[in-house]
């Protein structure tokens, strides 16, 4: 029993139990429990103020959840310095404004953290950066500025930057929603090769082709509620509640 | 931290709600009244201090409003990628401030460059005053015009090149 229960939470990298979010007197997050395994491709979707980047946002705590745990590689997050330094140098997040440094070069974008969070040697950093650039095939860019490249090219470098932290996890909060449909094609397919390379991902994403192709499982939310959550092919030709049969009926 | 920021919100609103005048009254004639007797400190340094404080005063508002400019996404995209409160301010947060404050932070250099004229009421003599003393001075008969067009082209010359000077930074900013 005991070794059994270890087991099942090694596997386990990221777990929320029963946050509780308020903004003042306003519920955001419900009593929402939801837990990712190493190498899954998690989902969430549903209607606008549904509280979906709400519940992202406290995995990492960018939010702060008034009741309830995560759960990071079986150690409870705490609100310290130290705590979140160990929880934010293993998981990063990609926003749907970008959010790149505009006064840095796609370079030391992606350098700075490696080495002043991770202390890597800035020659070590450079390369890796490079790497991780050439992995969503942006590297003949790397010195120019953020303002400088297209949409989708400043999210890829948002996802490179966050690589370069070789995440355990990525959080993507709605990475395409910003973007030309023209552009949204680029990023999904880089979100996409990292899913198939194994990586462990949460997204917020309304890409329905996305979910269907890559994710393990999504997971619909409203009113700061999981309404339900099942495998993509499951949900999106059989949703079990009626919340989830008008949301999918309005978006696809 | 508290007591910190308390202490300075309090001496930057009274800095600010008091004119630059006061100050140097209360620098040149009043604090010799707050010392120990036998205390002296020069009346220029006090009168430097003064105007420092009462410029810094300005400065800080100036540079908090850079800092509320720079975008949450900002705060937030450093915090996610690990860093803790003095490496986003140091290497992410502050060189936006700063850059999105330079047009005030020069506007505020001008205003006090010219404001240092004022010291003549506490009996301190700048470039202006001097000119001013100099056309009293029977060697300088008839020359009180060259005297004055001197110290407006100094004037003009500083706080134009300032002025240029803030501009080209914008500019160069604007490229990125
Ligand atoms: N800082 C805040 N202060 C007050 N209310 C907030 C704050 N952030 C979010 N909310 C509220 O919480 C609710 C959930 O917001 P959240 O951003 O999580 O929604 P969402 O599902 O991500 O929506 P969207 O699809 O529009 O991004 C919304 O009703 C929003 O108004
Ligand atoms: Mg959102």
């Amino acid at each position: 029993m005991q070794t059994q229960n270890t087991a099942q939470s090694n596997d386990v990298l990221l777990e929320a139990r029963n946050l509780n979010k308020f903004y003042g007197p306003f519920h955001a997050l419900e009593d929402v429990s939801m837990e990712l395994k190493k190498g899954d491709i998690k989902v969430i979707c549903g209607p606008s103020g549904s509280g979906k980047s709400t519940l992202i946002r406290c995995m990492n705590f960018l939010e702060i959840p008034e009741q309830g745990d995560v759960i990071f590689k079986g150690e409870k997050v705490e609100d310290s310095a130290k705590s979140l330094r160990a929880l934010r140098s293993q998981m990063c997040m990609v926003f749907q404004s970008f959010n790149l440094y505009p006064h840095l070069t796609i370079l030391e974008n992606c350098t700075l953290a490696p080495i002043w969070v991770n202390k890597t040697p800035r020659k070590e950093a450079e390369e890796q950066a490079m790497h991780h650039l050439e992995r969503v095939k942006i590297a003949n860019q790397a010195n120019k500025y953020p303002s400088q490249l297209s949409g989708g090219q400043q999210q890829r470098v948002a996802i490179a930057r966050g690589l370069t932290m070789n995440p355990e996890v990525i959080l993507f909060d709605e990475p395409t929603s910003a973007l030309d449909p023209e552009m949204i094609k680029e990023v999904l397919d880089v979100m996409i090769s990292l899913g198939n390379s194994g990586q462990s991902m949460v997204c917020v994403t309304h890409e329905m082709g996305f979910a269907r192709e890559v994710a393990d499982s999504v997971t619909f939310m409203a009113d700061g509620q999981i309404i339900e959550t099942g495998n993509p092919d499951e949900f999106f030709t059989n949703p079990k509640t009626d919340r989830a049969k008008d949301f999918l009926s309005h978006v696809l | 931290m508290v007591v910190i920021a308390f202490l300075s919100t309090a001496f930057i609103e009274v800095a600010r709600s008091v004119p630059m005048i006061t100050v140097l009254f209360v620098a040149s004639i009043m604090f010799p009244f707050f010392v120990p007797e036998g205390v002296e400190v020069d009346k220029l340094l006090r009168t430097i201090i003064a105007v420092s404080l009462f410029a810094g005063a300005y400065m800080a508002e100036v540079i908090r409003g850079g800092l509320q400019a720079v975008e949450p996404g900002q705060y937030e995209a450093s915090a996610a990628m690990g860093h803790g409160y003095w490496q986003s301010m140091r290497f992410i947060i502050l060189p936006q401030a700063l850059r999105i404050s330079i047009p005030a932070i020069v506007n505020l250099f001008i205003g006090f460059f010219k404001d240092t004229t004022l010291v003549l009421v506490i009996g301190l003599f700048d470039l202006l005053n001097m000119v001013l003393s100099a056309t009293s001075d029977p060697k300088w008969l008839g020359f009180e015009v060259e005297g004055y067009v001197f110290a407006a082209a100094v004037y003009f010359i500083f706080c134009f090149s300032m002025g240029h000077y803030s501009r080209r930074l914008e500019a160069k900013q604007k490229q990125r």
